[in-house]
């Protein structure tokens, strides 16, 4: 049968049985293999919005304590304001601020006027959902990571729209320092079997 | 499948056991047989499903609930990627239990997937000086900064090289996985491995019923057995649902971030672009798809 | 005819197994007890898994493996026979070069013996069985190991075979098959032990290990330690059977075994050099072994034997005065082959794993489980080799030969007297 084949297609059907020996041998070609097969992607996370101060995200609530908000139940707005830095020795006294507290003092980002809400540098007020848009007046690098997902805790989906936290979910804003966190133990040591 | 005729392995072995088939029933019956079962790589979908059908039944059965065993596979066009920011890590190993119990690790003999290394300041980055049983009231320790160190999915993997089976192979998406069923157990990839990362399981794992995570992948977190490596799989069954794997979203800190690497909007290409970063032993070229960097 | 013939040579194998003197059989029976003693601590390690070992991942290869690494160096040796008896037609070792043969069959049987010991899975062995599993050639070293092994076990098994009977029959070997197959067996040797080297060579993670010179030294260690056994074996041939060997034969053994253990001692000191010298990070791992590191130091006293043992040998072996002393000579065979069992398996693979890729330094030492898994399949390999060279020195002798029945002799031999005698 073969004497009717030519020399060229004698070497080509060897070569090409030779190749898939060595296939088999080595294992086929596993592009198409049922385990690996590839999905198709779901909706990668959409584009941010320009604009640092004007964006807005979904982020959780606030971690108000309990009973502590709305601040006006006992801040009346009618009340005088007394704008002067001064240690409070009546109320608040739990709050310990060590955050900038040389040259700030409480009413640098709480309103004074209304209670229930934050005010930036050029006076604009904000919602305490808001908050971030304080911080990042400082901490500007910190907002842009962070609005890029790449500061603070992420949880949900890497692929889809991202969920974000309030700096202050993590952060105490009176004293923002991580305390230090007690470990979880050791990983036991390998012991030699006798 | 591929285009190659091959040899069918479970009919082959179905012949050659020949006797003992005929002895102890059907064929069939040998072929579910997982000591037959080809290599993950050459079954076909119903083939396929047919064993996770079998597995679910399985491990329903031994820890009494509810076990699902998945295949979802790579995402068409990603490649995963993770960074971890040194400046932030504290060292209090959050991390190395969320996956413990995501991954149902052997709790005795205890399996780590993750490791954190306590280094000096003053170091720097010093494998030889590490200490990863640091046993501190309060982390971070004075002086001290903390390097976690997992499988780092390199892109050049010497453990996929090495492997006198095939039983370890890298994924589309850029995860390099293990066929728990094939793996022999030679523990090759174990020394080639530059980073420690994969793991032996030296005795019949311990996994209590009420510690299990019943949402499993075939590649990743399903039950294993004595005899066979394991390894992070960056979550699988988590990440190629798209979500987080269990570790980032453990850590405290925000240390850990993982995405995409071809998503210009996402974490990691953000990293790239505003951060420095850099891998863990650079020097032997096995690229690893996770990078460390400073983000303070 | 040759089938019968085939039928008659094993079962007067198998009676010739069975014959022995008191000495013979304690032997046997000491080996026996010792495979059964193994074969019992495997069991209890099938059913515990690896951890009835104190390897961990930490130190994930150890004893096993050491022992694997050793014994693929001894069946290597042989080719330091064949090539002066089959390259150089030199009769003292033309004679006895089948020894190194039978010696590789047990050594090679032997290695094989302790991957399966080592592997977590030995049940799924087949899957490293070309086509019907899958072996990953041309990737992993492990894998061209492989095929390596099993290779040259098989050529040496069909050497021999063909020998034996060849010489059972009356016949001498057709020089035309088996002069290339027993060429064949010298570059297959040089590449059973250089791909084992490359196993570990190849392997960036393990500094201590990933280095061009490993090749070279296992094969030098290889050729100065596989023959220590032949040199004693053949004093106790000559002593208890009527199998004459000349003394020219050991002693020029001794003598090749001298250059390779010269050349052994050289590339030692090359990589001591290379590592104190630089300074690096890596010669932690040298350090570990010479010196001991942070009090870490259980490999000390045995590294420091070995190089004492390897250069007490060289000595000996070089000095023709005491390579010709029987006893300066045995004194040297014993320590060769200790010194050499030391470095490739405590010297090799502990400090390549230790300290391991992140720094931390586990002490390994072996079990006791280890220890008698090894003793048996040690037995098992011993066990072998005794059964080989009892049915091979009568056939080498004349003594143990086919009946030639009187109408069914092939044409053309002459009938031989004996029977089939011990």
């Amino acid at each position: 049968m073969l004497s009717n084949v030519s020399l060229r297609t004698r070497r080509i059907l060897l070569a090409q049985s030779l190749c898939g020996l060595l296939l088999a041998a080595c294992g086929e070609s596993y592009a198409n293999s049922a385990i690996s097969e590839v999905v198709s992607a779901a909706p990668v996370s959409e584009a941010h919005e320009a604009g640092p101060d004007q964006q807005t995200l979904e982020v959780g609530p606030p971690p108000f304590s309990e009973d502590i908000f709305p601040c006006t139940d006992c801040h009346d707005p009618e009340l005088e304001v007394r704008g002067k830095k001064r240690e409070l020795k009546f109320e608040h006294t739990d709050i310990e601020l060590t955050h900038a507290e040389e040259n700030r003092w409480c009413l640098d980002c709480h309103d004074g006027a209304d209670r229930d809400m934050l005010h930036l540098a050029n006076g604009d007020v904000i919602p305490f959902e808001e908050s971030y848009r304080l911080c990042g007046q400082c901490h500007g690098d910190k907002l842009r990571d962070w609005r890029n997902g790449v500061h603070g805790r992420r949880v949900g989906f890497w692929n889809g729209a991202k969920s974000y936290l309030l700096c202050v979910n993590c952060h105490n804003a009176h004293s923002p320092q991580f305390p230090a966190l007690e470990p979880e133990p050791a990983p036991f040591r390998p012991v030699r079997t006798p | 499948m591929s285009g190659c005729s091959t040899i069918d392995r479970r009919e082959f072995m179905c012949v050659a056991a020949g006797c003992a088939a005929a002895a102890m029933g059907s064929c069939s019956d040998l072929t579910h047989s997982a000591f037959f079962r080809d290599h993950l790589r050459e079954l076909t979908k119903t083939q396929l499903d047919e064993l996770v059908g079998e597995l679910e039944s399985e491990y329903s059965e031994r820890f009494g609930r509810e076990v699902e065993v998945g295949t979802t596979g790579p995402m068409k066009g990603v490649e995963l990627a993770y960074a971890l920011d040194l400046s932030r890590c504290v060292g209090c190993r959050r991390c190395v239990y969320a996956c413990v119990e995501e991954n149902n690790q052997s709790r005795d003999p205890q399996v780590h997937w993750i490791r954190v290394l306590e280094m000096d300041n003053e170091r720097g980055i010093d494998f030889e000086h590490a200490d990863a049983y640091y046993d501190a009231e309060q982390v971070p320790e004075p002086d001290k900064f903390y390097l976690p160190v997992a499988c780092q999915q390199c892109r050049n993997p010497a453990c996929v090289k090495t492997c006198p089976t095939g039983a370890t192979w890298q994924e589309p998406d850029g995860i390099t996985v293990i066929d728990y069923d094939w793996c022999i157990g030679c523990r090759c990839c174990v020394s080639a491995c530059p980073y420690g990362a994969r793991h032996f399981n030296w005795s019949e794992p311990e996994l209590p019923a009420e510690e299990l995570n019943p949402k499993t992948h075939i590649l990743g977190n399903r039950p294993r057995t004595k005899g066979v490596v394991e390894k992070c799989t960056f979550c699988i069954h988590r990440t190629r649902e798209g979500r987080y794997p269990a570790c980032v979203e453990a850590c405290p800190v925000g240390a850990r971030k993982f995405g995409d690497l071809h998503d210009p909007d996402g974490e990691i290409r953000h990293i790239f672009e505003n951060k420095r970063v850099f891998v863990l032993k650079a020097e032997l070229n096995t690229r690893p798809r996770f990078y460390y960097f400073y983000g303070a | 005819m040759i089938v019968r013939a085939f039928i008659n040579f094993s079962l007067g194998s198998l009676r010739l197994i069975l014959r022995g003197g008191w000495l013979y059989w304690g032997w046997v029976v000491a080996l026996l007890a010792m495979v059964g003693v193994g074969v019992w601590a495997y069991a209890g390690q099938l059913e515990q898994g690896l951890i009835s070992t104190s390897m961990r991942d930490q130190v994930s290869w150890a004893y096993y493996i050491g022992n694997f690494t050793f014994l693929v160096g001894v069946a290597a040796a042989a080719v330091l026979l064949v090539i002066p008896a089959y390259i150089y037609h030199w009769k003292p070792i033309k004679e006895v070069a089948i020894l190194g043969e039978l010696l590789a069959i047990a050594a090679i049987s032997m290695a094989g013996l302790f991957v399966l010991v080592d592997v977590g899975r030995p049940e799924r062995l087949w899957h490293l069985i070309p086509f019907i599993g899958h072996l990953n050639v041309p990737n992993s070293l492990l894998a061209w190991d492989v095929i390596a092994l099993n290779g040259y076990l098989g050529l040496n098994v069909v050497i021999v075979t063909y020998l034996l009977f060849s010489f059972y029959r009356g016949k001498h070997p057709n020089e035309r098959v088996f002069t290339p197959l027993v060429l064949l067996s010298i570059p297959a040797a040089i590449g059973i032990h250089t791909v084992t080297a490359f196993l570990y060579n190849g392997i960036p993670a393990r500094p201590f290990w990933n280095s061009a010179i490993l090749a070279p030294r296992f094969l030098a260690s290889a050729f100065c330690s596989g023959p220590a056994l032949l040199l004693i074996l053949m004093q106790l041939l000559r002593r208890f059977t009527r199998f004459e060997i000349r003394d020219a034969a050991i002693w020029k053994i001794a003598e090749l075994m001298a250059y390779a253990m010269f050349i052994n001692l050289f590339l030692l000191g090359a990589e001591v050099f290379k590592e104190y010298y630089s300074n690096t990070e890596h010669l932690i791992h040298m350090r570990y072994l010479f010196t001991g590191v942070d009090g870490h130091d259980s490999l000390v006293p045995f590294m420091w034997f070995s190089v004492f043992a390897s250069v007490a040998s060289f000595v000996l072996f070089l000095v023709p005065a005491t390579r010709r002393n029987p006893i300066t000579l045995n004194i040297g065979c014993v320590l060769i082959y200790s010194g050499v069992y030391i470095e490739k398996g405590m010297g090799l693979v502990i400090p390549g794993l230790t300290p391991d890729t992140l720094g931390e330094i586990y002490e390994y030492f072996p079990s006791t489980t280890e220890i008698l898994v090894s003793v048996g399949v040690f037995s098992i390999g011993f066990l072998m080799f005794t059964f080989m060279v009892k049915i091979a020195t009568p056939i080498m002798l004349g003594e143990f030969r086919q009946r030639q029945v009187a109408l069914g002799g092939a044409a053309g031999s002459p009938p031989l007297a004996q029977e089939n005698a011990t």
